[in-house]
């Protein structure tokens, strides 16, 4: 079965975004940028998936700028087959992102979509659940476990106060949680090899969606900061401190 | 027109993350009406019609919502919808898995996590970890949210006399099916809901160590208990008590951080507690930016004699 991989690329990790003096956004020139994590996790997930013999082609797809086909050549190192950047200059929002991957669930016909619950620039958590809606498909999100068995996907959910079990009728899409797996480090043969892979670039108005923002930013600002705090010298201090001065205790 | 809060319950009683939502709502400014989508839940209905501020409940009850499975909820949503200016769901797991089904349904943008509201169109919402936070608008006929509970106080939980009204649950997807629930059973306060929480990281080295070390000042303090991302990946706590950007966001009274150094997305998580106390031997860990009271020491030591003197 044919597996689609939607996989975003954003600011890493580990860099501390700043916001611009003009209030107008963050800066990310010049900031490194990696595959989203989550979406990392998708992909290994749909690798394992093929090691196992359930699934028999994975498809990365990545939408934005033309440097998402970096990321689209991790993907397929890690061990995508072959990849589909939907390319455009245009802010993309999650509506936006759910509609292209919809046209090329259409067009493709894929059994299962893995993607990440969120990005960690935008902290959306909407794709998934969205695509799942346009499409018409049972969605399990948040995936701590996956398992296919015949037309079925049953899917182990990272909810509040513990885990949860849903059981999907094929085809389904499910957005994957941090411990659903450990991404693998990719190789140097494999990145060679993932350069010969196709990369195939199409544009919104190919599938015939209309990507305008919806959402209108105003402006970005610095979060409040936290006022400088004080060391303590001992135990007995803190509860001192806590007990007469803070008064929480 | 009225706006529209979808409740997050367990049939018989409404969860606290529904009164910060109603808060929310009552912020933007309109009739509010609460919707619990559930079954046999005419108890919750009950309880959602003394929130302050509520006019009016609409229970739907039925066996395709027994298991809140996203396909079903979503679209009892969609069934009454276009009734609504706003459509507000509580950030939790449960309203963040059905809020973007409604709204792509509708055709409209989702505004996640929203902490402040500015006007009836726009909105504050932390980004990238909480390290900035934007301004949104939006013009969308319909507003679909999701609302941050620590943004908002909570309403009251009684004092409220709204109507109540039956509606009929709609038919089951037939797409998706409840399987199980393992729920982590505890006496302790949900840790979005706990007055304290104490905290621990990779520092505690075990999932022996860590409950050996931290439960027993979680149990002094009635606290919940929280733990780092690393110490979740290591196997010393439950997936479920992870604070973070991608964890569990949480903003009580007392923070206690024990052997957690402070990476960004840990503090996206609990920067909003009022009291922050920080004890870590490495007087160079980040942890210590944002705590009010920080301790150099070994948590080893510091935590268990923090037991005895409190």
């Amino acid at each position: 079965m044919k597996v689609l991989v939607p996989v975003k690329r954003v600011v890493d990790y580990n860099v501390k975004v700043r916001v611009k003096s003009d209030g107008s956004g963050v800066d990310v020139a010049n900031v490194k940028h990696s595959m989203n994590p989550f979406d990392e996790i998708a992909v290994e997930e749909a690798v394992r998936l093929k090691e196992k013999g359930v699934v028999t082609e994975i498809i990365a797809i990545s939408c934005g700028e033309t440097k998402c086909q970096e990321t689209l050549r991790t993907a397929l190192a890690i061990g995508a087959d072959r990849a589909i950047l939907v390319e455009t200059s245009e802010e993309l929002q999650p509506l936006a992102v759910a509609k292209l991957l919809k046209a090329l669930i259409d067009k493709e016909q894929p059994q299962l979509v893995i993607l990440g619950k969120q990005a960690i620039d935008d902290d959306a958590n909407q794709t998934g659940q969205m695509l799942a809606a346009l499409a018409d498909l049972p969605q399990g999100t948040f995936a701590s476990k996956v398992e296919v068995s015949g037309d079925k996907v049953n899917v182990t959910r990272e909810v509040d106060g513990g885990l949860e079990t849903v059981s999907l009728t094929l085809p389904a899409i499910v957005t994957t949680d941090l411990r659903l797996n450990e991404p693998r480090y990719v190789t140097l043969p494999n990145i060679m090899k993932a350069k010969k892979k196709t990369l195939d670039v199409v544009k919104p108005e190919d599938l015939g969606v209309d990507v305008k923002p919806r959402l209108k930013t105003l402006k970005v600002a610095e979060p409040p900061k936290r006022g400088a705090g004080v060391k303590v010298a001992d135990v007995a201090a803190l509860v001192d401190k806590l007990k007469n001065e803070a008064k929480v205790i | 027109m009225p706006i529209l809060v979808i409740a997050e319950h367990d049939h018989a009683s409404v969860k606290p993350a529904t009164l910060n939502t109603v808060t929310a709502a009552l912020a933007i400014g309109g009739d509010v009406h609460v919707l619990v989508a559930g079954a046999n839940a005419a108890e919750a209905g009950a309880a959602a019609a003394q929130i302050a501020g509520v006019a009016k409940v609409i229970v739907a009850d039925g066996a395709s919502l027994t298991e809140g499975l996203a396909e079903n909820v979503a679209a009892q949503v969609l069934a009454i919808a276009s009734n609504y200016s706003h459509i507000l769901f509580p950030s939790t797991a449960a309203g963040k898995n059905v809020a973007p089904r409604v709204a792509a349904k509708l055709d409209v943008a989702q505004i996640s996590d929203i902490t402040k509201v500015d006007s009836p169109d726009t909105f504050e919402r932390p980004i990238y970890a909480g390290n900035a936070i934007a301004t949104v608008q939006s013009s969308d006929a319909i507003k679909v949210i999701t609302v941050r509970t620590t943004g908002f106080d909570a309403a009251a939980s009684s004092g409220g006399s709204a109507t109540i009204e039956n509606a009929d649950a709609v038919a089951d997807s037939g797409k998706s099916s409840f399987v199980g629930r393992e729920v982590t059973k505890s006496d302790r306060p949900e840790l979005t809901a706990a007055k304290i929480i104490v905290s621990g990281g990779r520092a505690l080295g075990s999932a022996e160590k860590f409950t050996e070390v931290m439960t027993p000042l979680a149990d002094k303090l009635n606290a919940g208990l929280g733990a780092s991302r690393a110490a979740v990946d290591a196997g010393y706590a439950p997936n479920d008590w992870q604070v973070g950007q991608t964890g569990k966001i949480v903003a009580p009274q007392l923070y206690i951080a024990a052997g957690i150094s402070g990476a960004i997305q840990h503090l996206a998580g609990m920067k909003d507690s009022k009291v922050i106390v920080a004890i870590n031997k490495d007087e160079e860990a980040p942890i210590f930016s944002v705590a009010d009271y920080g301790l150099v020491a070994d948590l080893f030591v510091a935590v268990p004699e923090l037991v005895e003197k409190l």
